[in-house]
Formats: C-alpha cells, structure tokens, sequence
C-alpha cells in the first residue's frame, strides 16, 4: 500500500528501471541492425570487404549477444525491478547493488562485442564469451539475485505474485546454467584464453544442457513474468486462471532442464539421453500451451481492444507466436523430423519465430506499457505504435517463411540421391539455391529493424514529453 | 570399490535404477501440486484471488492522488 502523500515514483526505485529501459532500446536498434548486416552477408559475401572484423563468424555472436543479452537482457532487469516493487508494494532492496547489476550489465555488452570482433570466443553458442567477461556476469548476477530476492523479502504483500516466480526462477536458472557452462582453465592469467573443464561429447552434453535452459529461462520463463503481469494490466483484467498459472509455473520449470540433449541427435550422444531429450520436448507442449492459452484467454470478453489498441496487439500477437514456436520447437525434436531440419535454416527460422514472435513482441507491448508510466506520461503516438506493430510483424513473418522454405529445401537437397546411390547435389548447389531466401530473409529483418527505429522515436518523444510535463524527477508540478 | 557398509550407494550409480525412481519422484510430485492446486474449492478462491495482486498498486495510487 502506498504511503499516504508519497508518489509512486518516490515510492519505488524508477531510475534503475527508467535506464535498464532506456538501454533495452539501444540494445535492440544496434543488435537488429548488426542482424540485418550479417543478414546481407549471406546473401551478398562482398560485404565482408575482406575485413576480418566484420565477418560473419565474428559478427554472428555480436548479433545474438547484443539482441538476446543487451536488448532481452535489459528488458527483463528493467521489467523484473518494476514488476517485483509493484507486486510486493515495495521499493527496490540495495540501491547500489541494482546500479551495480546496471554498470556491470553495459560493460559486458560493450566488451563482449568488441572481444568477438577481435576473435576472442569460448566457440559456445551464446556463451562466446571467455573467461574474464564470464566472470563479470558472475558478479552482476549475484548482485542481481540479492537485489531481487531482498525486495521479495521486504515485501509488503504476503503473496508473492506469479510473474516473481517466473523472475526468480529465471534468475536461479540462469546462475546455475552460467556458471557450469563456462567451467574453464585459462591458458594464464594474463591471457583471454580459456579451455573447458569437459571434453568431448560430454562438452557438447553441457553446452545444449546451458542452450536450451538458456531458451527456457532466459528467453520463455523470464518473459512469461512479464507475460503475467503486463497482459492483465494492458487488458484491464485479471489472468484468466491463477491456479493454471501455478501449473504452468511447475511443469515448465522440471521438464525445460531435461530437453537441451535434442540439439545432439544423431551424434555421438547415448542414444537414450537422445530418446530422454525428445520424449521430455514433447510433455512440454502442455505447460507451453497451458501457459499460452491461460494468457490469451485473460482476454476473453474483451476482444475488442485488439481493434483500438496496439499494444494488446503486441502482447496477443506475442503469445500466438509462443504457441506457435513451442509447437514447433517438439516437432523438431522428434528424431526424424531433426534428420532433416538439423544443421538446415528451419533451425534458424525457429529461433526467430520465438525470438522475434515472442520474445521481442512480449517486450515491445510491455516497454509500451511501462515507459509511459515511469515517465508518468502517455505515449507520444498511438499510431506510430500501431506502424511499429506491422513493420513488425510483416518482417517476422517474411523472415521465418524464407527460412521454413530454405531449411526444408537444403535438408531436402542433402539427402537426395541419384539412381547410382550418388548424392544428386553437391553443397553449393545448395547455397546458391539459397540465395533468393536470404534476400527475403534480410527484407524481413529490414521490416523488423525499422519497426524496432520506429519504437526508439516514439519512446524518445514520450520521455521527452514526460519530461516537459513534470520535470526529469518525473514529479508532476503542484497543482499539475 | 566403495568400503564395506557403502555399497548400497553403488545402486544408484546405475542409470537403470535411477530412472525408473527419478520418474517416480517426479511425477507423484507433479501430482501433489495438481492436488494441492485443483484438490480443495476454498484453498483454489484463495489462490484465484492472488490474480488481483497487479490491480492493488492502482487502488494506493488512486488513495495517494485522492
């Protein structure tokens, strides 16, 4: 409860979220737009201008660290300190520690890139990052559990809301998972050069073991917090079933750690944990699905705000693209189907499906949501969100067509055989094949990235006008 | 060879054992929740009424601006 004559801006701690909010826009114009780059790459090799620097092997890690740590990453600081204050009607425990998490946050996103591009990297898919970095994220995570944790503690609602569970667990997750990935000896102490504890298919066996979980609680139970605390705010009414969202919580807590072995079918992996990995990706349709259709029906009776406000469109378009992408995400699961999608462009168009559908749909419609009010403000245009949301959804779904199209004809191409048992096309034939679906795929990602261009000037423009309006404490004048 | 009083512990360092126990564990956990969740009409009105958390900062903001 409020405290009599107290604003809710100096009740809670705003500044922290008003910065990791600020810098979730940075973040996504600089990672979409190097997407876009490297995008081109693909389909025009040239622009590499032979500049080892900008390749695509070194690129590529940039990309996905800057969109899924620097973009996702801030995101969910930034909603999880606002959320958890507002749920638990306190303000933020340890202000220096939640500047801490901010600085230490921005410094691994400005090294991590630059140390990519200078040809540091562990080789771990979103684990690239060596040693000294990854024992920065060491520290900024720690800081970030007891800051989250220690607002938990001083709550002053008994409850503690689902959307907290699904932060804190992501938070636990995450720690868990940095850490045993990133066991490594450094070559000495003065050197970026580490080697991993394991070796061999075990080394892979953890890798995919920190992926997926990677997928499962950095990009989906992170988000699903924000999914059920933005969802019912925008629609003005509670979740549709609490009870379901305790379900969800559980079952997609114990089978994600269990399925990170299907990125490892057909290889050297035991073939049980292979078969182990697949059952568990399938039992997890239901918690997705539950989760989903719990969320989406919050909406049920009030369909009518999808017509007036983009923002809902966001959150709804958000939560279909999860559905869509955790259906699609067993399937590829299933062993035969991964004969042929693995190693082909499905896997990339999947990935996408999630990470632009969901993910970063989820966080457009819940930053829409929140800047406003840490501004104390309205958007500054309606309309300009609602260009955003079709820019945006025109680019997902040019960008995940492209790949379902170019995935399945690649895995189609590498298996054919012609009447002597020879195989009917050599590599490049494939790759050139290719080529009209990368440039489908890079005006998808224009899309995308000029809805993201869109988002920062209208953000822009509303905190600018929040300003003017009440100052840059975000007080409202008396009298005002 | 683990010293003599220890080696039970040899059996659960055989995947086959564990297995089939894990799943156990698991799923009787798994159903306990859907007890505890679906199990009891009053305890379910108390846990449908934590969906209204969100909406109480709203009310102190209204009290604060009245």
């Amino acid at each position: 409860m409020a405290a009599a004559g107290i604003t809710t801006s100096e009740q809670y701690d705003y500044e922290i979220v008003k910065k990791f909010a600020i810098m979730t826009l940075v973040w996504g114009m600089i990672g979409m737009g190097v997407g876009v780059y490297i995008a081109s790459e693909l389909a025009w090799p040239i622009l590499n201008w032979d500049i080892p620097y900008i390749t695509f092997g070194r690129l590529r890690p940039v990309h996905t660290t800057l969109v899924i740590f620097g973009f996702g990453g801030s995101a969910l600081f930034a909603t999880s300190y606002y959320v958890v204050q507002r749920t638990c009607q306190t303000r933020l425990y340890g202000n220096a520690l939640a500047n801490l998490t901010f600085w230490g946050w921005q410094a691994v996103m400005v090294l991590a890139p630059i140390s990519y591009m200078l040809g540091h990297t562990q080789s771990r898919e979103y684990a690239e990052m060596e040693w000294p970095l990854d024992l920065l994220v060491e520290v900024v995570w720690v800081a970030y559990l007891i800051v989250f944790v220690g607002t938990i503690m001083r709550r002053k609602q008994p409850h503690i809301y689902v959307a907290n569970w699904f932060y804190l667990a992501f938070i636990l997750a995450t720690a868990l998972l940095h850490t045993f990935n990133n066991l490594a000896i450094p070559v000495s102490l003065f050197h970026m050069k580490s080697y991993s504890l394991f070796s061999g298919v075990q080394d892979a066996m953890v890798q995919w073991w920190y992926g997926h979980n990677a997928v499962g609680f950095f990009l989906t139970a992170a988000f699903l917090g924000m999914m059920y605390y933005f969802v019912p705010k925008q629609a003005g009414r509670p979740i549709y079933s609490y009870r379901l969202s305790v379900v969800h919580f559980w079952a997609l807590s114990f089978l994600y750690m269990w399925v990170g072995a299907h990125h490892l079918h057909w290889t050297a992996l035991p073939d049980w944990t292979s078969t182990l990995a697949a059952t568990f990706s399938i039992m997890l349709l239901l918690p997705s699905w539950g989760g989903m259709i719990n969320g989406i029906m919050t909406l049920s009776g009030a369909w009518d705000k999808l017509r007036t406000d983009p923002v809902m469109r966001f959150l709804i378009v958000a939560m279909s693209f999860y559905g869509m992408s955790t259906f699609e995400g067993p399937m590829l699961a299933l062993k035969d189907v991964n004969a042929l999608s693995h190693y082909t462009d499905w896997t990339i168009g999947h990935v996408h499906s999630g990470a632009l559908g969901w993910v970063a749909m989820i966080t457009f419609g819940s930053m829409y949501h929140m800047i406003p009010k840490l501004w104390n403000t309205k958007l500054y245009s309606v309309k300009l969100a609602s260009v955003h949301f079709w820019l945006a959804t025109i680019g997902v779904l040019l960008y995940i067509t492209a790949m379902w199209i170019s995935g399945i004809t690649q895995g189609l191409m590498w298996r054919a055989f012609d009447d002597f048992g020879n195989l009917q096309y050599s590599f490049v034939e494939s790759v050139a094949a290719m080529h009209p679906l990368y440039v489908m795929r890079m005006i998808g990602g224009v899309f995308f990235l000029s809805g993201m261009l869109t988002m920062v000037y209208n953000c822009y423009m509303t905190i600018r006008q929040g300003v003017r309006e009440t100052g840059p404490a975000g007080v409202a004048p008396a009298g005002a | 060879m683990p010293a003599r009083g220890m080696a039970w512990l040899e059996w659960f360092a055989h995947p086959e054992n564990t297995k089939p126990i894990g799943l156990l564990i698991f799923f009787i956990l798994f159903c306990l929740i859907l007890v505890y969740v679906y199990g009891n009409r009053q305890r379910g009105e108390r846990l449908e009424s934590h969906k209204d958390i969100p909406f109480l900062d709203e009310e102190a903001e209204e009290k604060t601006a009245r």
